[in-house]
């Protein structure tokens, strides 16, 4: 469980995020929505600990983060940036075995490299797992780094996932496989917090929704209760219309006017 | 696409056979045999050539045991009193600078880093050539203090490492911004401070006699002429440290591969590592430098040649580039000493000479590997 109280961050005196309240319960997947500038990976940063709050603190487990030892918070939360450079030419592989590095000592186990077999599976990347980073596509590059942050929290109970914008440069497939395997680890007792763009994915995927505008929590509750028009409306200033999916019965949201530029 | 195991994947298979990590332990097989071949034959070569079945035989019997091998009492004295110090130090000497290099390329990284990017080859430079031009005043300052007989010989080695100390303090702290290090200005600190110690130390030699100058060059050379039992056992405990503890540093400098955020996010603590990569680099090559002069080259190619061989992973690269490090400079100065006898090349010629073209070859290969 994480939860952040009346959390602020400040640089001097720009104030980027104000006395933001959540709680983020295992089991189920929180999404972060707002606009460009919103505060959402400064959020994400705060959470993963990247970043010192101004005020108010966010507390793992009953723990304030910053009293956390590193190495065990490792095991038990993984956190997966946008920025994706690799220095070295590793291996897929290699990469993902880097997600192991907080369980074993020496060398690693049997059990961790079956761990890294494991978590390509489910990137669907087993395939390349020879190959060099570097030569990988972008939005491979993105599932490799996916693999790794997954095989980090591989067996932790009620473990964390942290996914600052997850989806970019991913194709529509594997936007979707993507988010599948995240509702997979809540189901398996995770807690994952995503920071995603997309609303209809949003709601697809989503248990909870926080809305951020302009550094504050403006909603947060199930997607029904944030993705309204009104919401969107003041997030975004996007005029939508709201509409049922036929199949899943989850809102679908259209922007309704094209925009002025 | 396939579920989720429920509980702990005990029973998945690993993916494919892992290639890369069989030739790092392989690899290191290697260079190990190969570097003791290298030490039995280098002690061998020279002026009164040694064949390799009476080196053994003085070596186990310095070990206090009996052998078959059999050898006469001039060898042993050859052997013992002047060519294994030699080997020994360039073996100790090697493997610093290629772990050191290997540390820092990873610490950067930056496959182009090296350890004179933190000032220490500069700075130790500097203080080299500042005392041997102010030779006279340096030496009458030493004779003064009490119990300094025969310390003369140690106050030009004392003051590089003493140098090479300062300049990396000076640039690690003047790229310490609110508490953290970031190593992008640490490069930029380094380079401006390398160009400010280079100026100091250009004027320094433009004040020198002629008698001095060549004592500059030479020392700008490299020599591992100067060994002998009592310059290892200086030399030694510097070593030990950096030697035992760097390739320890593996696992963080591969995780320090993906960004500092990152590895903090694996629980990596970061700024603990850096110092402790700095610190130990700047022992081991300022104590080398100090005693053996600049060595250029080796450092930078020794890890480039080894990541072509197994790929980049720090847990192999570190103890190979330690173990290539000595290989590479045992054998060059073994030419060093044998290509012109009597006389000698400096060795700083010899792994620059050698060096150079190899690297070049093989930005030529990768080059047309891409293409």
């Amino acid at each position: 469980m994480i939860q952040l109280n009346a959390l602020s961050y400040h640089i001097g005196p720009k104030s980027l995020l104000q006395n933001v309240f959540l709680s983020a319960r295992p089991g189920e997947v929180l999404a972060i929505i707002g606009a460009n500038g919103a505060g959402k990976s400064t959020l994400l940063k705060l959470l993963s600990g990247d970043l010192k709050p101004s005020a108010g603190e966010v507390i793992f487990e009953g723990k304030n983060l910053a009293q956390w030892p590193a190495a065990a918070l490792a095991r038990r939360r993984a956190v997966l940036t946008q920025q994706h450079t690799l220095a070295l030419a590793f291996e897929v592989r290699e990469l993902v075995l880097l997600g192991r590095y907080p369980h074993f000592g020496g060398q690693p186990t049997a059990h961790d490299h079956a761990v890294v077999a494991a978590a390509l599976d489910l990137v669907g990347l087993r395939h390349l797992a020879g190959r060099e980073y570097p030569t990988l596509s972008g939005g491979e590059q993105q599932r490799a780094q996916l693999a790794r942050v997954l095989a980090q929290v591989w067996e932790a109970e009620k473990g964390f996932l942290l996914l600052d914008e997850p989806l970019t440069g991913l194709d529509l497939r594997h936007q979707h496989q993507t988010l599948a395997v995240a509702r997979q680890l809540a189901r398996r007792g995770f807690g994952v917090i995503a920071v995603l763009h997309d609303l209809n994915l949003a709601a697809q995927y989503a248990d909870q929704v926080l809305l951020l505008h302009q550094g504050r929590a403006v909603a947060s509750g199930p997607p029904a209760e944030v993705l309204t028009p009104d919401y969107i409306h003041l997030g975004f200033g996007v005029e939508v219309e709201l509409l049922t999916h036929p199949s899943l019965g989850c809102p679908l949201i259209v922007p309704t006017v094209s925009m002025p530029f | 696409m396939p579920a989720i195991a429920e509980k702990a994947p005990a029973t998945l298979t690993p993916a494919a056979p892992r290639t890369r990590e069989r030739r790092g332990r392989a690899l290191l097989v290697v260079l190990a045999v190969l570097l003791v071949v290298a030490v039995l034959v280098g002690t061998g070569a020279g002026a009164l050539h040694v064949p390799i079945a009476s080196v053994l035989g003085v070596l186990l019997h310095k070990l206090g045991l009996t052998s078959g091998w059999a050898f006469e009492p001039q060898q042993e004295a050859v052997v013992w009193a002047i060519r294994l110090p030699r080997v020994v130090l360039a073996v100790l000497v090697g493997a610093a600078l290629g772990l050191a290099g290997a540390a820092m390329q990873g610490l950067f990284r930056n496959p182009l880093a090296d350890p004179s990017l933190l000032g220490i080859s500069a700075g130790a430079s500097l203080a080299a050539v500042a005392v041997i031009v102010l030779e006279e005043r340096v030496l009458k300052l030493v004779s003064a203090l009490p119990g300094s007989a025969g310390a003369s010989a140690y106050v030009l080695p004392l003051a590089a490492f003493a140098g090479a100390c300062a300049t990396t303090l000076f640039v690690y702290r003047v790229s310490r911004r609110g508490g953290r290090v970031l190593v992008s200005t640490m490069l930029l600190v380094g380079i401006a401070t390398n160009g400010l110690a280079g100026a100091i130390t250009g004027l320094f030699t433009y004040a020198a006699t002629d008698a001095q100058l060549r004592s500059i060059t030479f020392w700008g050379l490299g020599s591992l002429g100067g060994a002998s039992w009592p310059t290892i056992a200086t030399l030694l405990p510097f070593l030990v440290l950096p030697l035992l503890w760097l390739p320890r540093l593996g696992k963080s400098l591969n995780m320090l591969a993906l960004g500092e955020e990152q590895a903090a996010h694996l629980g990596l603590p970061v700024a603990r590592i850096k110092w402790q990569v700095i610190g130990l680099t700047t022992l081991a090559v300022g104590a080398s430098v100090a005693m053996v002069g600049t060595i250029g080259f080796l450092g930078f190619l020794v890890p480039h040649v080894l990541r072509l061989l197994v790929g980049p992973d720090h847990r192999f690269i570190l103890p190979a580039s330690a173990l290539g490090g000595a290989l590479v400079l045992l054998l060059a100065d073994t030419l060093a000493r044998t290509a012109v006898a009597p006389a000698e090349l400096p060795i700083g010629i010899l792994t620059a000479l050698l060096g150079a073209p190899v690297f070049l070859w093989i930005v030529m290969k990768k080059a047309t590997k891409i293409a």
